[in-house]
């Protein structure tokens, strides 16, 4: 067990680096420079426009670019005797400039190290305000994974005991519908009929009234998840309840359900109690996209619903061209989606005892 | 099914009609099943319709509907449906007739729609047959990108390159297809590995057909039928997308109207003029619906192991 989880890590590590690597070549093929993004001048003095430049480093080739936001720039020149002049170099030239002073040696850590950059807008770390906003996106998402999980393997254990009947037509109706609505759509729907305009019942968004030093704690502030829930539940109902459906009839026909009907048990327990906990074992291996689509589709929930976290945050950097920012929640998100798969697939391996090491 | 339960010699066929009967092909099979299948039918003829009203934009505006929808007219904007002669669905925050521009977004949001599944498609399938037949490091190398690119959500990824290039329609193609293809390619991939060992490509291999011919005259027409079942839901699926992108301000950029982006004013828009919301969702609810139906129709009508054969004998003898 040990090392199939070792050799699964493992193999996510080149993935890790093909995900740095794409992101940041979409990046640098974006037009536009940073320098005038970054100072937000245009008028910029060609000196100063100079000089700030040569300290962001856009003037090396990219492959050199990469390694610094990646590795960092502290171990490409750095200064050995203390006295704060950069005295030895590798891949980088010691005096860039060519005034025939050195520069002042790297200081950034690089991604690997935690060291994002400082985002343009906001003048601060930009891994530490991905982390502030990740804790509202984590909520929405376990909210809506428990909700989506509970409701709709409940619907689709049914659709397929009742397999051809009115619940289970209806339930397959309900499915596909609830996949082919726009659920930016929805949410606004939604927002009209239950917020301000109309019944006036639910608030308008947002993770909770606006007060200062933060949310208060999560049984405080339901009625602000209510909507975002159950608007983003609806996709996800639509997956589980026929993922579920398909996974019951599948094992019905199975050898060991007819086992245990010619052994007389009755049909409650047949169902519920051998067919039901098999048919639960592929779940597991859902889960892993699941977390990935709703990471993915928080950019649009949390837009239409003025909920304050990652998704969000990056569409308004994107607006804002925030770079460090942008790239940032795009590597943090894909962490959190290839973790998504290994949990899955490790939940999967457990469950079931045919998955051989 | 019903043969096992009818006593013997009570089902009269014709043993030589059987015989031509059992070699109707996956096609005509298919064909004899969507054709019977009603809610199927109905999505393709809704479908149909909204292509055909879309594609015809131009005419219906010009002649029927006798409006400019690309002039504003700030002195009769917010025009509820039929306060103003001539506006059917009333008209926007910049007096444009909104049914024009549904029509004309229409025809973004399908054009788009189609035709970035069809080259995502085309790219599965070569990329896929290319690594199922060849294997080794080239597929090794496929696989890892195909994981690398599943492993950041889409719609970041997405997000991310729209921002940055700002493309027009014929970009956004480029770019849904370039990302959308990877499902494609691990279908494509895993049916040519089993295919490539049957005894009509091991045959075509022995009488000297090359790789290119095997690959894609025997296997691929193979799997045609599970292609063009994908096709549905993957249109219906980039449909959305490019709605939600369009919303976003990171797709078609206004004044050309999508679906997407007739939305984007959101909820003060609607505050002001529900109606300017409603009809655009509605139209991408029912398209993508259709098309996830038609998927759904499509799956069943060549699924093999439903068996019609008797069914069909008795209608060939009405």
């Amino acid at each position: 067990m040990n090392k199939y989880i070792i050799r699964r890590l493992v193999q996510a590590i080149p993935t890790f680096f093909g995900i740095t690597l794409l992101s940041y070549l979409i990046i640098v093929a974006a037009p536009g420079d940073p320098v005038s993004i970054m100072t937000f001048d245009p008028g910029i003095r060609p000196e100063v426009r100079e000089r700030l430049a040569l300290q962001m480093g856009v003037s090396d080739p990219w492959t050199v670019q990469y390694l610094r936001w990646l590795l960092g720039d502290d171990w490409m020149r750095w200064d050995s005797t203390g006295d704060g002049i950069a005295d030895h170099a590798i891949i980088i030239p010691l005096d860039v400039n060519g005034d025939g002073e050195p520069e002042p040696p790297g200081n950034r850590l690089g991604i690997l190290r935690g060291d994002f950059g400082r985002s343009f807008a906001f003048k601060e770390d930009a891994l530490k305000l991905i982390v502030e906003r990740l804790p509202a996106t984590i909520e929405l998402n376990i909210a809506t994974l428990v909700v989506s999980l509970s409701i709709g393997i409940t619907l689709g254990i049914l659709a397929a005991v009742w397999r051809g009947g009115a619940f289970d037509n209806s339930t397959r109706v309900m499915a596909v519908v609830g996949d082919s609505v726009p659920l930016f759509w929805l949410g606004f729907i939604a927002l009209m009929i239950f917020s301000a305009p109309l019944l006036n019942v639910l608030p308008m968004g947002g993770r909770c009234a606006p007060v200062r030093g933060g949310c208060p704690p999560i049984y405080e502030r339901m009625e602000y998840l209510i909507l975002p829930t159950v608007v983003v539940s609806l996709g996800g109902i639509a997956g589980w309840s026929r993922f579920m459906r398909a996974s019951m009839l599948e094992n019905i026909t199975a050898d060991y359900i007819r086992t245990a009907k010619a052994k007389g048990l009755s049909n409650r327990t047949v169902w519920f109690r051998h067919g039901m906990r098999n048919a639960l074992i592929p779940a597991a291996t859902f889960l892993g996209p699941v977390f990935f689509s709703l990471l993915g589709g928080s950019a649009i929930t949390e837009t239409v619903f003025t909920w304050p976290g990652v998704g969000r945050f990056l569409v308004q950097s994107l607006t804002r061209q925030d770079y460090p920012v942008i790239m940032a929640s795009v590597v943090i998100a894909s962490i959190l989606t290839i973790l998504g798969y290994l949990v899955s697939d490790i939940l999967y391996a457990m469950f079931d005892p045919r998955v051989r090491f | 099914m019903s043969s096992q339960t009818q006593p013997a010699g009570v089902v009269k066929i014709d043993p030589a009609k059987h015989e031509t009967l059992r070699t109707r092909s996956l096609w005509e099979k298919a064909l004899y099943r969507i054709r019977r299948d009603r809610l199927t039918l109905v999505s393709i003829t809704i479908l149909v319709i909204l292509a055909l009203s879309s594609v015809f934009a131009p005419i219906i505006t010009t002649y029927i509907l006798q409006v400019d929808h690309t002039k504003p007219n700030l002195r009769n904007n917010y025009m509820p449906p039929g306060a103003a002669p001539g506006h059917i669905l009333g008209t926007d925050e910049a007096g444009r007739d909104h049914l024009a521009r549904l029509l004309y977004g229409g025809q973004v949001s399908l054009a788009i729609g189609f035709a970035a599944a069809f080259l995502s498609l085309a790219i599965g399938v070569s990329l896929g047959a290319i690594m199922g037949y060849f294997g080794g490091i080239i597929d090794d190398i496929m696989i890892w990108f195909i994981t690398t690119l599943n492993s950041i959500p889409q719609l970041f990824l997405l997000l991310m390159i729209n921002a940055l290039l700002s493309p027009g329609p014929l970009s956004l193609i480029l770019v849904l297809s370039f990302l959308g293809w990877t499902g494609t390619a691990r279908l494509v991939r895993g049916e040519t590995i089993s295919l490539k060992e049957r005894e009509y490509a091991v045959a075509a291999r022995a009488i000297g057909a090359s790789p290119w011919r095997i690959m894609f005259a025997h296997i691929v027409p193979n799997i045609f039928s599970l292609l063009i079942i994908t096709l549905a839901g993957a249109i219906g699926g980039l449909i959305l997308t490019e709605s939600a992108l369009s919303f976003l301000g990171f797709g078609i950029k206004p004044p050309t109207p999508s679906w997407g982006n007739m939305l984007s004013g959101g909820l003060d828009l609607l505050r002001r003029a529900p109606y300017l919301v409603i009809a655009p969702g509605l139209l991408i609810t029912i398209t993508v619906l259709c098309l996830y139906i038609i998927g759904d129709g499509l799956r069943d009508a060549f699924d093999p192991r439903i068996e019609d054969h008797v069914k069909m004998e008795e209608e060939e003898a009405l």
